[in-house]
């Protein structure tokens, strides 16, 4: 009894070793997102390409889509803009787009200049769904299912890798699912 | 001059300086908090309910640092959502949830009590209180070991022990 009293400091420091090790690899800057489960928030913005239509979540019903945050001062967003177009024209994605804080005439010439992967785009200029969206850093993307529900955040770049790993399982399970 | 004098008016003048000493600092801290923008409240109890928010709620961008003291973007659109929900009449609690539901449970520097949170709230307490028990045992232990000590020799034993130590010192 006594014996085994004298381990309790190794198995102490053994078990304060693996829950740090768990830990490690992690990365901090991805945060989930608080609205996984919820309905998209609110909102009524206008058609970055035509400012007379309103859109609301209703864009998000009948389909299992991506929305993408993205704003011409953000050069990431620059970076992941030829696998957007990709996963568009390719894998047939349905990706909304949010410009988020921008300049209308400058959206359209980026989407003129490096092609539109955008079923359509949601123009932000205030960052107001942006916000009730949890939205902290662009490059964002989100998947949306068929009822509008936030099911999955992506913070940072989209390339195949993530595509692979993160996004396509995940759309797969939801068509499934809807 | 007099000893006494000296004591007198150090009785009298310290105090006075040690005040003038923290209205500095109060000063300091509410130019420090208002460097970045202005946003005034209608009374002085709600502009230190602003402040103390702004330095509770975390930035989710610059992620070890208060919205207060972050220079992101979404912290200044955090700090302008706080000032706008403050003016509209809302409660410390009110503003902390609606971030909290957008940014989710990071953006607390006071995480709330939950059954996730438990542990990380209780455990001060519970390392304390093992380490209280741990003392008392201790001194328990050897309080007893120093009753049976003395107790444990028999006259005979002591008569000898005497001896010796009588040897000794002579």
């Amino acid at each position: 009894m006594r014996r085994f009293l004298l381990f309790i400091p190794v198995i102490l420091a053994i078990a304060v070793g693996v829950f740090l090790a768990s830990g490690l690899g992690k990365d901090p800057q991805e945060l989930d997102s608080a609205l996984i489960g919820k309905p998209v928030p609110v909102f009524e913005l206008s058609d970055l390409k035509n400012p007379d239509r309103a859109l609301t979540p209703e864009v998000f019903q009948g389909q299992v889509s991506l929305l993408n945050v993205w704003a011409t001062w953000c050069p990431a967003c620059r970076d992941e803009h030829d696998d957007l177009i990709w996963l568009a024209e390719e894998k047939g994605i349905p990706i909304i787009g949010l410009n988020y804080k921008d300049n209308r005439d400058q959206a359209l010439e980026w989407l003129q200049d490096l092609g539109d992967p955008y079923q359509l785009t949601l123009f932000d200029p205030r960052g107001r769904l942006g916000f009730d969206l949890g939205v902290y850093g662009a490059p964002e993307t989100y998947i949306i299912d068929q009822q509008g529900i936030v099911r999955f955040r992506h913070v940072g770049v989209v390339d195949e890798k993530v595509w692979e790993e993160e996004l396509q399982p995940r759309i797969r399970q939801y068509r499934e699912e809807g | 001059m007099n000893p006494l004098a000296v004591l007198l008016s150090l009785l009298v003048f310290l105090p006075g300086g040690l005040m003038a000493q923290q209205q500095d600092r109060g000063q300091k801290e509410t130019t420090a908090s208002s460097g970045i923008d202005m946003y005034p409240m209608e009374s002085a109890e709600r502009q230190r309910e602003f402040y103390e928010l702004l330095n509770e709620l975390r930035c989710p961008k610059c992620q070890n640092q208060n919205i207060a003291d972050s220079d992101a973007p979404i912290a200044s659109d955090m700090r302008e959502e706080v000032y706008r929900m403050m003016q509209e009449g809302a409660d410390e609690d009110e503003v902390v949830n609606a971030l909290v539901a957008r940014f989710g449970e990071f953006v607390r520097y006071k995480p709330t009590f939950d059954r996730r949170t438990a542990l990380l709230w209780l455990l001060p307490a519970i390392v304390v209180l093992v380490g209280l028990i741990v003392v008392i045992v201790i001194v328990r232990r050897s309080q007893r070991d120093d009753d049976f000590g003395p107790a444990a020799l028999s006259d005979d034993e002591r008569r000898k022990a005497d001896d010796l130590l009588r040897r000794e010192s002579s």
